[in-house]
């Protein structure tokens, strides 16, 4: 697994790379936290383009990672789920939090029509 | 039913481990053709029950885990991960979604997805002898464009 770090003044983008299983859900979120805490970013975006594989672990990291943010007033905003992820995503019923982009969920669902 | 064919691989309860139980079990299932959304279906079902017996059955010692493959005439492939761990007290409780006694960075998860990712999920544990969980899931006959 590997992680693209990357900073925009006060927004971090975690880019992932690879397969997000629970043995690579630790270094990479050791590797968030530490970024977001040192560099004091208020916003944070997970990008999943580069994910070719996640379980359950990476619902534990979202959900981790919102609850991190939101502790220091930041947020946190999801880019380029897969259609499984969503599924997982809908068990978890994770649905409702404002860290979706939208204009992506909704391409993802016109497609589908 | 017999099965046609049938693997057995046991490996320590390391992390690193659980991507080479999802590759295994998709090598040997490959026999059946299985289309891609099947198969990752598997990996991730795999994944789940494997993670499960490294956190929870062997929480502060490494123990063994062993995978058993078998494959059947009609299509279905049965996913036995069995561990000598510490069991679990409660299945049914284990099983309620987003429970979990894993840390904040579980999600809780693990037996929904598994669930929702394989046709049969059974779940066997005895505290203090282990945990043995049953997945089933039949792959999809192909229909093949004629030469």
């Amino acid at each position: 697994m590997q992680l693209e770090l990357t900073k925009h003044d006060d927004r971090l983008v975690a880019r992932l790379i690879g397969e997000l299983d629970h043995h690579a859900a630790a270094e990479v979120r050791e590797r968030i936290d530490n970024a977001v805490l040192q560099q004091r970013c208020r916003r944070l975006t997970l990008d999943f383009s580069g994910l070719t594989f996640m379980d359950s672990s990476g619902i534990g990291l979202i959900m981790g990672r919102y609850r991190l943010m939101h502790s220091c007033g930041g947020t946190l905003q999801i880019e380029n789920a897969s259609q499984r992820l969503e599924t997982v995503i809908r068990l978890a019923g994770l649905e409702k939090l404002p860290i979706w982009d939208e204009t992506e969920r909704k391409k993802t669902h016109e497609t589908c029509q | 039913m017999k099965p046609v064919n049938e693997t057995k691989i046991s490996f320590v309860s390391r992390s690193a481990n659980e991507g080479f139980a999802r590759a295994a079990v998709a090598a040997f299932a490959a026999q059946l053709d299985p289309a891609v959304d099947e198969l990752v279906d598997l990996r991730t079902a795999v994944s789940e029950a494997v993670t499960n017996a490294i956190v929870h059955a062997y929480p502060d010692k490494l123990g063994v885990i062993t995978l058993t493959v078998q494959l059947f005439e009609n299509g279905c492939i049965r996913v036995q991960v069995r561990d000598r761990g510490c069991g679990i007290p409660d299945v049914d409780k284990a099983m309620e979604p987003l429970f979990t006694t894993g840390g904040e960075d579980r999600s809780g998860l693990g037996f929904s997805v598994m669930e929702s990712f394989t046709d049969r999920l059974r779940v066997r544990s005895k505290i203090g002898k282990g945990t043995t969980v049953t997945m089933e899931k039949t792959i999809a006959p192909r229909v093949r464009a004629r030469a």
